[in-house]
């Protein structure tokens, strides 16, 4: 948004833009909102800075992200051979063992690329982070706009091909939440608080993938006919009622994804133990 | 009960103007359009207001009340405290006539620019026959009363008066992605594909999904989450996904 510095002649000076434009009402407010408006957006740059703040945290950490039967959704699948044995976990050295950082930094890109591409984080920074706008009928501060025109914003386009290799990954947790089920020496019949988590999570995280507007465009949003395709028809609509929530989704298994790190980190550094249930 | 609210109304044309203040009584039950009548009837004979039905269903009385974009019709004067004072200004997106009243023909200029319906062949008019489930998704963006609020809330357009030109605005995308849904709609057979069109021909790509429109549109059309996103999710099949650009070249059909 902010790339093109060369001024335009069709720019106006900053002074008589937007609302302030000759031949509009004369007002000299940039708005005259008298709600909260800033709160919103306030919230939702705060509430994205602190899992930005944690999850960077816990991606470098390199530690204590293992704590049998349990992984934490940060580290899985782990594709170095720098990683805690996982006792048939998602434990793949794809990457051989050439690779000294962090093994979730392997990993992290591909939800990270989904949600940064996400028709909803998007929404959510632009306004929170970007003030484009900060709220509706709120002047933005910005002298230029191009949206999602050219690059590098024109890249969000790309969001499906996130979606497609985010569906992986859902898989991925899923078994990770299944091997919950085993005990800490890998004997099935064992759930604990832990195994509860990791459940919680990864319903969450299939909720918020399969709500995705590029998934509803997919399951059959694309089509013209709906009469022609009964059952892609019954599938948009139910990808429809959970897309409606996609917000909702997207906060609650945000939130869940960091606490069912921060138990994994806990139980691991040994702050307390896992309750068991069976 | 009635009481004396504060109003502030802008009143001035294209060449200046200003807040001015009023003491006027409301009663119970009333709305915003309400006041502006008493107003024009008791002290300010030459106040200029648009308005024609007082249901929500004309789209005339589109203002901004207290920075809102809202139709004063169906503003109830109840959502306000009897202290509050009420801003009462007219559209600050387009060119202002007088008073409350603005040159709202930068939408008629957009809907010019959109390519009509274009007929399906060998079927007469008066012939065609659609599933309802294959109409429904149109059916929602003909709700649409032509209030212009998201024109006027949607902050390309708003913030921006040099955007005015590349961009068709919430409501001109919507009629886009309605001809596009639309089962008979025979755009593709004489080589128009509406969907980059609304990419290319009509600022799709401006639009970052803030939804500002959504929030103001006073028939409740989803306009973000049904038409825009789903225009652009159709934009990308055509431009930017190979595996559906390679079907497509080779089955020659449309879905
Ligand atoms: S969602 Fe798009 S069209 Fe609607 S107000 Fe926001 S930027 Fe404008
Ligand atoms: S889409 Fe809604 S807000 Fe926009 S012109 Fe139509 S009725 Fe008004
Ligand atoms: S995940 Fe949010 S729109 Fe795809
Ligand atoms: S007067 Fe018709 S919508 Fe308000």
């Amino acid at each position: 948004m902010a790339t093109g510095t060369t001024p335009t002649p069709s720019a106006t000076p900053t002074a008589r833009r937007g609302v302030l434009t000759p031949g509009r009402a004369a007002i000299s407010a940039r708005h005259l909102r008298t709600d909260r408006w800033w709160l919103p957006p306030l919230v939702t740059a705060l509430g994205l800075a602190a899992f930005i703040g944690y999850s960077t945290w816990r991606a470098f950490a390199n530690s204590h992200y293992y704590a049998a039967p349990y992984v934490s959704p940060f580290y899985s699948p782990c594709l170095a051979t720098n990683c805690a044995d996982m006792k048939g976990g998602a434990d793949w050295a794809l990457f051989g063992d050439w690779w000294g950082l962090s093994p979730a930094l392997l990993v992290l890109i591909f939800p990270l690329g989904f949600r940064l591409t996400c028709y909803y984080y998007r929404k959510a920074y632009y306004r929170g982070f970007w003030a484009s706008p900060p709220a509706c009928a709120v002047a933005e501060p910005h002298a230029k706009y191009t949206g999602e025109t050219r690059l590098p914003l024109i890249l969000q386009n790309v969001h499906r091909y996130f979606f497609y290799l985010a569906l992986p990954v859902a898989g991925i947790l899923t078994y990770d939440a299944v091997l919950g089920f085993r005990d800490e020496h890998g004997r099935w019949g064992h759930m604990g608080l832990g195994t509860l988590v990791l459940l919680v999570n990864i319903t969450l995280i299939w909720a918020y993938t399969l709500s995705c507007h590029s998934c509803r465009h997919i399951m059959g949003g694309k089509l013209r006919h709906f009469s022609a395709h009964p059952v892609r028809y019954r599938l948009w609509g139910w990808v429809g009622v959970l897309n409606g929530r996609h917000m909702l989704l997207a906060w609650s298994s945000l939130i869940s994804v960091g606490l069912a790190d921060l138990y994994i980190y806990l139980v691991s550094s040994g702050a307390f133990d896992d309750p068991r249930f069976f | 009960m009635s009481y004396e609210a504060h109003f502030r109304v802008w009143r001035g044309d294209a060449e200046g103007g200003e807040l001015r203040d009023y003491q006027v009584e409301v009663n119970d039950g009333e709305v915003v359009l309400d006041i502006i009548h008493r107003l024009q009837a008791t002290q300010a004979g030459d106040l200029a207001v648009r308005w024609n039905c007082k249901a929500g269903k004309c789209g005339s009385c589109s203002a901004e009340v207290n920075g809102r974009p809202r139709l004063m019709c169906m503003t109830r004067m109840s959502v306000f405290t009897p202290e509050e004072t009420v801003t009462v200004t007219p559209m600050r997106t387009f060119p202002v006539v007088r008073d409350l009243v603005t040159d709202v023909s930068f939408n008629y200029d957009k809907a010019r620019q959109v390519p009509a319906f274009v007929p399906p062949k060998g079927v007469a008019a008066g012939e065609y026959r659609m599933r309802q489930v294959d109409v429904e998704r149109s059916q929602e963006f003909r709700k649409c009363i032509e209030c212009f609020l998201c024109q006027d809330t949607c902050h390309v357009v708003r913030d921006h008066e040099e955007n005015k030109t590349s961009f068709a605005g919430p409501r001109f995308l919507m009629r886009i992605a309605e001809l596009d849904m639309h089962p008979l709609d025979a755009a593709a057979e004489v080589g128009l594909t509406r969907s980059s069109s609304a990419q290319e021909d009509h600022g799709l790509g401006y639009c970052n999904i803030t939804k500002c429109c959504t929030e103001v549109c006073p028939e409740h059309i989803k306009i973000t989450d049904n038409a825009l996103i789903p225009l652009k999710e159709r934009a990308v099949d055509r431009k930017y996904d190979p595996l559906v650009w390679l079907g497509n070249k080779i089955r020659r059909r449309d879905a």
